[in-house]
């Protein structure tokens, strides 16, 4: 997969998502208690958790 | 992109990160234990535990908590009694005179026995208050605080820039993708990795903060128009020689404004109430309203509602920025969050740093990483 050229869109797919994911997460818990935070817990925990997964992984998908 | 946009980009990037790296190193380090101050205040002692005596036990006056703080201190005047978030207890704010914004004393008192709970020089303790000024401020006052707002426009400039290369680098590469055989390949992933799927939750926090270095401008601004106008029709009437009852205040001004609370009360005299009032600012009672203040005025001669109005759109905006930029608006858990991507967000800044020095060492194999990072894939070891 190295050399095939990628779109703005494939490139930017994922962190807009996790961007969105962070986004409601930071409203929610303003929003109100329990299930928003719980909630906000969860979406923002996607950024750790997708670095996590990543710098974790052994050897990378196009070796 | 053309590849003279892709460059200018790059030197944007460069430039924003490079002006604001050392600062973002600062306030991330002093910003990690601060997301914790209330745990660690507590463990400091810097908190007083109320009494223990029954939970339903009745609050007595407030009155009568003013008198007991006054005969404690009677040579500094009480500028502000201010609820505990938690805890039946009010901190009264004790200056040197009644006009004075400069804080000589905070004491908390127990609300239901009037027991004096704690003295300190501030709400916080010592090493606490130490790394806030750090943080806040750089121990430059007012204009510490807005050269680090300064600073935080130029992070979210390095953010923008650093998205917009993001696409150019990312080209033959596939969304989290680690070479882990050659170090400067793997922390140029791992900065691209960490640095886009922070990038919402550094923008909020870089502008927020931001937000929070005028909160000084914001505060005056409000004193000089919104405040002023407020009490105008007292403007010229002397103040109250015997004050009415503030625990009378406090009642008129949360009557007038249902299932609102307390958020602090300035007294005649003090700088956020004019001579001739009591300022009794409200706060809503769900997350979001407790965020946004309600000043109501309340007549120091006569104790009945003066005057009651919203804050302008500017201040609602810092009141919300505050929970925005600290995290401490969902439990203990989101805390642990914050700080866990304050931690991501120095690594962020650490790889951006090396990858800079990195570059001076070997400079022609770091362009050629840059300009084509799918062609230096197949040639990792000899990074």
């Amino acid at each position: 997969m190295i050399n095939v050229r990628r779109s703005a869109t494939q490139i930017f797919l994922f962190p807009a998502i996790i961007a969105v994911i962070v986004a409601f997460g930071l409203v929610s818990a303003l929003l109100g208690d329990g299930i928003w935070d719980t909630t906000s817990w969860i979406a923002l925990a996607v950024p750790l958790a997708v670095t996590a997964f990543f710098a974790c992984r052994k050897r990378p998908a196009n070796s | 992109m053309t590849p003279r946009t892709v460059r200018i980009w790059k030197d944007v990037h460069k430039w924003t990160s490079l002006v604001c790296t050392l600062f973002l190193f600062i306030l991330c380090l002093t910003g990690l234990p601060l997301i914790f101050h209330e745990e660690i205040d507590r463990m400091l002692g810097a908190t007083a535990a109320p009494d223990s005596i029954a939970a339903d036990a009745p609050m007595i006056s407030l009155d009568r908590v003013i008198e007991i703080g006054r005969a404690e201190r009677p040579n500094e005047a009480i500028t502000f009694a201010v609820p505990d978030d938690d805890d039946p207890v009010w901190h009264l704010f004790f200056a040197a005179a009644i006009n004075s914004p400069k804080v000589a004393a905070v004491m908390t008192i127990d609300g239901r026995t009037g027991r004096i709970l704690r003295v300190g020089d501030s709400t916080r303790s010592p090493i606490v208050k130490f790394i806030t000024d750090l943080h806040t401020d750089l121990f430059l006052g007012e204009k510490g605080m807005l050269f680090l707002g300064a600073i935080g426009l130029c992070f979210v400039a390095a953010i923008v820039s650093g998205i917009v290369v993001y696409g150019p680098f990312m080209r033959r590469l596939d969304f989290g993708t680690m070479r882990p055989r050659a170090r400067r390949l793997y922390w140029l992933d791992m900065h691209n990795l960490a640095g886009v799927v922070l990038t919402a939750w550094m923008l909020v926090v870089g502008l927020t903060g931001s937000i929070n270095t005028l909160a000084q401008q914001i505060a005056r601004h409000w004193q000089r128009t919104e405040l002023v106008e407020m009490i105008a029709p007292w403007r010229n009437a002397p103040a109250p020689a015997n004050p009415s009852s503030v625990q009378k205040a406090m009642e008129t001004a949360l009557a007038s404004a249902p299932g609102m609370e307390v958020s602090s009360i300035a007294m005649p005299g003090s700088l956020f109430a004019g001579g001739h009032h009591y300022g009794v600012f409200l706060h809503g009672n769900t997350p979001l309203t407790s965020k946004l203040i309600m000043p109501v005025m309340i007549n120091a001669a006569d104790g009945t509602f003066s005057e009651s109005r919203e804050l302008p759109w500017y201040a609602k905006v810092l009141f919300v920025s505050k929970p925005l930029h600290f995290g401490d608006y969902g439990g203990l858990p989101l805390k642990i969050i914050w700080g866990l991507l304050d931690i991501l967000t120095l690594i962020v800044l650490g790889s951006g740093l090396y990858l800079w020095v990195a570059r001076w060492r070997t400079a022609p194999s770091w362009k050629a990483a840059a300009r084509a990072p799918g062609l230096a894939a197949q040639v990792p070891e000899r990074l």
